[in-house]
């Protein structure tokens, strides 16, 4: 009965038990776990990236298939303004709008830090600018913007007879640089302001009160305490952040579509407006792919940059 | 306007698409004022279980889509093919057609707008024999159905135009009359005249300038076709860069000062919003404004004030207008191509067309002669200027044969942004000209 009743048990717990040997298997095991995630990775990044690519390098069109042109497109884009064009106002935009979000972002996030009533429903709030669909607000500023109907000009004009005319924001390139960069501060503001407060409140309180007691001011304990300690979340914010901001599209194009004149074209939306609009997709392709090199720059500068040692804390320490 | 639904009884009607397609029918047939010609019908021999799926664009108005399922329905009941219509937002139609034309898979027809089956003339398959027993039967194909529907330097169809929409000139008569015209001039000089009046009594005349694909397209070709200067030469060699275009430009330094201000950044419905709010009296639009006008009880008295009249002629020999226009297209992927004949053949026959044409309003005009007796051209007298649109003798990359770079120039801007920098002071005419030249040259590379 006994030896029955013990083969009959092994017998069953024998098929689970290959089973969890396989998946004991660690090569199996590997290959299990990695296949959905490489396989999303490969249908949904490297294929559109890898075709995007390929495209810059034909000429194709919408309609039409295209053959390889080697550097063609790219050679076309080296003496074409309009992408010079682009090249400045994307670098222009990024640095400018890059600077007053952290200006103001930094800011925000330093008078957040502070004790005062009702402190998360404000923290809650000023993440509204960022949570609302770019669209939608791209939409709230094309008005405020507007030739006719802006609001600020209405205010100016027909309420405090500051002005006799209405503001023409968008109707001349400088003005419809800087409306954009605004309008991208705003909504820039609140990522670095929150994202900067989480690193705020991980520095140590002890610190403070250890400078306090050593006299020192306000400036001296932020300079010497609060922006050291914080470059290194710095560093990581300001890479998101000029990133989202050099590939910005919708902002630009729901406002102004590159205009007045291509004058608020950044690289984004010029591939776009080629590419699709135009449907010449390997010219397009190769704007987007031009793109590619500045972010890298931009990348490897502000995290090996800001994230470095020596920089944070003197020549000495390495 | 007897033709004209509302919004509510169209809802109601389209309830029932059966019953609307009975009583429609029933009423046009018996009251139709289209002549035709009496000429054999081809026959199309349709094949066995055929089924059909298309795209359109979405409609102006309500009764556009019901009449249209509803004659779709009809010839459902009539031959037993099963017809799917979807319609799609303007700014898609061109990428899905794009995607169907390359992936050789989707829909069977396209209705998709103006130069789109000259793009995709390879993949088509000709209408020749729907289209020229139509131009018999109806008194012909106006100008610029012929010119959007057949093949370059053939008499080869690939396209079968429906309707077509323009943008005339919208104005407001009582100002326009207090600055001492009777209409707006048909010469450069009165229209200059007439705008520097409009802006010193304070209501200028606003064009735009800035990324239109439709008004700003519209301003820019006037410009340059009032001027006899185009784009292209007959054979599609870029002429852009000409002593007319030059001489266009500098006129339109002269004009530019006299407009309301912001224009460089107007969008397509820009124009709309600064008439509707009294801001200017003289715009290019479709007829959508003033329908918009005259619906809103607030805004009423505008559209009882507003006139709209053929774009000034200048030099040119007739009022250089184009117009944007309903092509439809078979693919040769379909496996159904008799049943897509005559089905584009059976949704032109008066039977079908006549309601639809009404049904639309003036949205759209139609592009077979005969139907200018159709009842929607003899009610609002305001509309009726929309009637020949199709005889309108300018089209998308005039002179040259309609391509997709034409399209591409059009899309990209090319000469908003070579007269909007010539307004705004940001380039000489010459140095406008000769980058709408090196741009315009990109595109007609191959």
């Amino acid at each position: 009965m006994s030896v029955t009743a013990a083969l009959s048990r092994s017998a069953i717990q024998h098929q689970p038990r290959r089973l969890a040997r396989l998946f004991d298997y660690k090569p199996f095991l590997i290959v299990v776990c990695l296949t959905p995630a490489i396989g999303l990775l490969l249908v949904f990044l490297t294929y559109p990236l890898g075709l995007g690519v390929w495209l810059a390098f034909t000429d194709t069109t919408i309609g039409r298939r295209g053959v390889f042109v080697g550097l063609e497109n790219f050679q076309y884009l080296l003496s074409d303004p309009l992408w010079w064009g682009a090249v400045f106002y994307s670098i222009f935009y990024t640095a400018v709008a890059t600077f007053g979000k952290f200006a103001l972002g930094f800011w925000l996030a330093l008078l957040l830090n502070n004790h005062f009533p009702f402190k998360s429903i404000l923290r809650a709030i000023v993440l509204l600018p960022w949570i609302v669909p770019t669209v939608l607000s791209a939409l709230a500023f094309w008005w405020i913007y507007d030739p006719q109907f802006s609001i600020i000009s209405y205010l100016l004009v027909d309420v405090l007879h500051v002005r006799s005319t209405n503001i023409d924001f968008l109707g001349s390139p400088w003005p419809a640089r800087f409306s954009l960069i605004a309008a991208n501060v705003w909504r820039g503001i609140p990522f670095v302001a929150i994202s900067l407060l989480a690193g705020l409140q991980t520095i140590s309180p002890s610190l403070y009160e250890a400078a306090m007691l050593d006299g020192a001011t306000a400036w001296q304990r932020f300079r010497y305490i609060t922006l050291p300690m914080m470059l290194p979340i710095l560093a990581i914010v300001m890479t998101f952040s000029i990133i989202f901001t050099f590939t910005d599209f919708q902002l630009v194009y729901a406002i102004t579509r590159g205009g007045p004149i291509n004058s608020t074209h950044l690289l984004a939306t010029l591939a776009f407006q080629r590419g699709i609009a135009g449907g010449e997709l390997g010219e397009g392709a190769a704007i987007a792919v031009s793109m590619v090199p500045f972010l890298v720059f931009a990348t490897l500068f502000s995290y090996f940059g800001l994230a470095r040692r020596k920089w944070q804390q003197g020549e000495s320490n390495d | 306007m007897s033709s004209e639904f509302t919004r509510r009884e169209a809802l109601a009607l389209g309830v029932s698409a059966a019953a609307m397609a009975a009583t429609g029918a029933a009423a046009q047939t018996s009251s139709s004022l289209i002549k035709v010609a009496d000429v054999p019908t081809p026959v199309f021999e349709i094949e066995k279980g055929a089924s059909l799926r298309m795209l359109r664009p979405v409609r102006f108005v309500q009764p556009d889509e019901d009449v249209f399922r509803a004659n779709a329905a009809r010839f459902t009941e009539k031959t037993g093919v099963t017809v799917k219509v979807d319609f799609v937002g303007w700014e898609d139609i061109n990428q899905q057609t794009a995607v169907t034309s390359n992936s050789g898979a989707g829909p069977d027809i396209i209705i998709g707008f103006t130069d789109a089956p000259h793009i995709y003339a390879d993949k088509l398959i000709e209408l020749t024999e729907v289209a020229d027993y139509l131009g018999k039967r109806y008194g012909n194909w106006m100008f610029l159905a012929e010119k959007y529907g057949k093949r370059y330097k053939s008499n080869a169809w690939i396209g079968l135009p429906f309707g077509a929409s323009s943008g005339p000139l919208v104005y407001r008569k009582s100002i326009v009359h207090a600055a001492g015209f009777e209409k707006v001039p048909d010469d450069h000089a009165g229209f200059l005249d007439l705008c520097q009046k409009l802006q010193k009594a304070g209501k200028p005349a606003g064009f735009a300038l800035g990324n239109a694909v439709g008004d700003g397209n519209g301003f820019a070709n006037w410009i340059l076709w009032s001027h006899n200067a185009s784009l292209l030469d007959e054979e599609g060699n870029v002429i852009i860069n000409s002593k007319e275009t030059i001489a266009a430009l500098n006129y339109l330094k002269q004009l530019y000062p006299t407009m309301i201000a912001g224009t460089p950044s107007w969008n397509d419905v820009s124009n709309n919003r600064a008439y509707s709010s009294q801001e200017i009296s003289l715009t290019a639009n479709g007829v959508s404004l003033y329908f918009s006008l005259k619906k809103d009880p607030a805004t009423a008295a505008i559209a009882e004030d507003t006139e709209h009249q053929f774009l000034p002629t200048g030099l040119a020999k007739s009022s250089p207008m184009g117009g944007l226009t309903l092509n439809a297209m078979v693919f040769k992927h379909s496996q159904y191509p008799n049943a897509a004949k005559a089905f584009l053949q059976f949704m032109m026959e008066r039977e079908q067309y006549e309601p639809w044409l009404n049904a639309n309003s003036g949205y759209w005009a139609h592009p077979l002669t005969a139907y200018g007796d159709a009842a929607v051209w003899s009610g609002d007298p305001k509309v009726r200027i929309f009637k020949n649109t199709m005889a309108n003798r300018y089209w998308t990359g005039y002179k040259g044969p309609i391509s997709a770079a034409s399209g591409a120039v059009n899309a990209d801007y090319v000469l908003v942004q070579m007269c909007a920098s010539v307004a705004t002071d940001a380039a000489t005419p010459e140095a406008a000209a000769s980058e709408a030249e090196r741009r315009a040259k990109r595109y007609f590379r191959r």
